[in-house]
């Protein structure tokens, strides 16, 4: 059985081989960017949506004629949810296919896989969703090649924090946090450092482990102190549970969460009732209202005949970021597009005005997305 | 003082599950020796169960708790029969092992047909989504409907178990099955009638959890089977009123120790209790030391 599938995927890559080489060889005039995405596997929602926005964009890109005449063609391969996986096609892409860059992979991990090979052959790789700290910068300093569009988990707390201090105004916060993710107690550091700076302070901390569904004794015990805004970072999952359970219990402050909350599953947890006055951080909302949000939400539909989710807008974002940095480069190499995107300054994007600093980061604003009845009701901009 | 109050009104409401579910443990060990792994499992199918009928068919709370009864003692009698029945003059580790791949098998199965995706039971409405407020404790109707339909429950049994010929049988082959066997009594149906009461306790706690709690899934029954389980250990392994009392006692002592501040030892601090019961008080808090014959 093994030995089939195993030739079974010889044949199909010789395939995908082939196709590709006809159509390098036959089209001289057009720029080649690499897709390296999630479209099977663990976390295929996220690469099928960041796709399908990518695609959306360098359709238009293509429609409006292409960059400085020529048009962009994305060379598409499944990394299968696996970092490995990932490494070895953006090998593939750069030695074989001569991409001039790389989006994706979605998840910090995959992407974090690909970025020693594309230093080694100086081809940037960009991804729209790689939020944890260390993916752009580490100890050793900035990694040359890499790039993201989206903001770091660390941005994310800090955002919570400010929104909370300037647009609730409230002082007194409680965390309740995921004690087994790192991406929770990033969140819960950031949160507790710009919270306090900004004079607030923070009353209690308590800790959940993934899968608890009884949150009624923690919420009890922090009914008794004074406190006016909720803070979880953590997932959908458990946060539907605390809110369902602290709304019942008449605990009726703000709660404040970070893009985990984000899925409709938070609402079927919680129930609609309970979810008012719930404030969560994202990269984008389709009730967004400003006019480079609507045409996109408008082309979206028009093409894919659904609402766009967040993993959609950063795609869609990604590819017409590349796109921007590549009709700015002197000439369509690695080296040139990484001098272009390095220089990016104020790019308008559905998620954000966006410029890269000297980490590889953008500074951004980031939404603040509000729940009225279980449905998001208004969005709010946090300046970092 | 509210706090204190409000804490034993949470403590309740979560003893009363692991007492259900303790109960099942605590008659099978009591009537054959067996600790039923596939207990907690019988559970969780019990809020599968009960969201296809509140979710999918539109069934009102009652008519899905009694589907769900039924169709957990339906299942409890099966994996007796199957499993169960053919070890019965096995040894004791073959049956505890065929117990725990029975588990392993419901786990895994509502797993493959129902993914392991969170489900999430219909918002409740009417008298099921109302709280009421004395002074600052705040109880909610779904709360209330625990206590009530465990306290139900809990009588049903006694009565059963104490007054009706059954029962009797039951408590004879407790006793002794080959005496029991002699003076006439069919002891494979009186097995299959104590899995049968036991999963219907189980498939009610189910139901209740998926209400309460509104979030099920295939591995929803690991961690409350293994506390159900210390709570029959604390209360008398094998003795009824006992397994009441340790569920009781286990749900509080879990949400004072999460309401102090420590959530991330509350599990650590029930096994603790095991650990303790079982080098104080082996036969657990209501059971006699009986010595063993040589």
């Amino acid at each position: 059985m093994k030995k089939y599938s195993i030739i079974f995927t010889l044949v199909i890559s010789m395939l995908v081989f082939a196709g590709c080489s006809q159509t390098a060889s036959t089209n001289q005039d057009v720029i080649k960017i690499g897709v390296n995405y999630e479209l099977s596997g663990g976390v295929a929602t996220y690469g099928q949506s960041s796709v399908e926005g990518i695609e959306l964009a360098v359709e238009q890109i293509n429609q409006a004629g292409g960059i400085n005449g020529k048009k962009i063609q994305l060379v598409k391969y499944d990394n299968k949810s696996e970092p490995s996986e990932a490494t070895t096609l953006a090998t593939r892409l750069m030695t074989q296919d001569k991409v001039v860059a790389i989006l994706g992979p979605a998840t910090s991990g995959a992407f974090m896989a690909t970025i020693p090979v594309a230093n080694q052959n100086k081809v940037p790789v960009i991804s729209g969703s790689a939020t944890a700290d260390n993916v752009t910068v580490d100890d050793k300093g900035v990694k040359e090649y890499a790039f993201r569009i989206c903001f770091t988990d660390s941005q994310q707390g800090s955002a919570a924090a400010k929104f909370a201090l300037e647009n609730l105004s409230t002082k007194k916060a409680v965390i309740i946090m995921d004690s087994s993710s790192d991406y929770a107690k990033g969140l819960a550091e950031t949160f507790t450092s710009t919270f306090e700076a900004g004079g607030g302070t923070v009353v209690a901390q308590e800790a959940y482990m993934a899968g608890d569904t009884d949150f009624n004794a923690v919420l009890t015990s922090i009914k008794g102190k004074d406190f006016d805004v909720i803070f979880i970072p953590g997932y959908y999952n458990e946060a539907g549970l605390i809110i369902k359970q602290a709304r019942a219990q008449g605990i009726d402050v703000p709660i404040l969460g970070a893009d985990g909350f984000d899925s409709p599953k938070l609402a079927e947890l919680a129930g609609a009732q309970a979810l008012n006055k719930v404030y969560f951080t994202n990269h984008y909302s389709s009730v967004d209202s400003s006019p480079v949000v609507a045409e996109f939400v408008k082309a979206f539909k028009a093409k894919y005949n659904k609402e766009p989710d967040a993993f959609n807008a950063l795609g869609y974002d990604l590819a017409k970021f590349v796109a921007d940095a590549l009709s700015r480069a002197e000439k369509i190499d690695g080296e040139s597009l990484k001098k272009a995107l390095e220089a990016t300054k104020d790019f308008k994007g559905v998620t954000g005005t966006m410029s890269v600093d000297e980490n590889h980061n953008v500074v951004k604003d980031i939404i603040v997305i509000e729940l009225k009845d279980g449905k998001q009701y208004k969005t709010y901009r946090v300046t970092n | 003082m509210e706090q204190l109050l409000q804490q034993i009104v949470n403590g309740i409401s979560l003893g009363s599950i692991y007492a259900l579910i303790a109960l099942g443990y605590t008659m099978v060990y009591g009537i054959i020796k067996l600790i039923n792994f596939a207990h907690c499992d019988i559970y969780m199918i019990g809020a599968y169960v009960g969201y296809v009928c509140m979710a999918k068919l539109g069934l009102g709370f009652v008519p899905s708790l009694l589907v769900s009864m039924l169709v957990c003692t339906l299942l409890g009698v099966a994996i007796e029969k199957i499993a169960y029945k053919p070890l019965r003059n096995a040894t004791r580790i073959a049956a505890l092992i065929t117990a725990i791949g029975v588990s392993l098998f419901l786990e895994y199965t509502t797993m493959f047909f129902a993914t392991a995706n969170v489900r999430t039971y219909p918002p409740m409405t009417g008298f099921m989504a109302k709280t009421f407020k004395l002074g600052d404790v705040v109880i909610s109707a779904q709360q209330i409907l625990i206590a009530i339909i465990t306290i139900i429950l809990m009588v049903l049994l006694q009565l059963i178990v104490k007054k009706t010929r059954i029962g009797k049988a039951m408590r004879a082959v407790s006793l002794d099955k080959d005496a029991a066997e002699l003076m006439g009594i069919n002891v494979d149906s009186t097995i299959s009638f104590t899995f049968a009461l036991g999963s219907a306790l189980a498939g009610a706690a189910g139901i209740l959890v998926g209400v309460y709690y509104n979030s099920i899934n295939p591995l929803m029954g690991v961690l409350p089977g293994l506390k159900a389980f210390v709570a029959a250990v604390f209360g008398g392994i094998g003795i009824i009123p006992g397994a009441m009392l340790g569920g009781y006692v286990i749900g509080i002592v879990e949400v004072f120790v999460a309401g102090l501040g420590y959530s991330m030892y509350r599990d650590a601090v029930v096994f603790a209790i095991l650990i303790l019961i079982l080098i104080v008080r082996p036969a657990g808090l209501l059971g006699k030391n009986t010595r063993e014959k040589v």
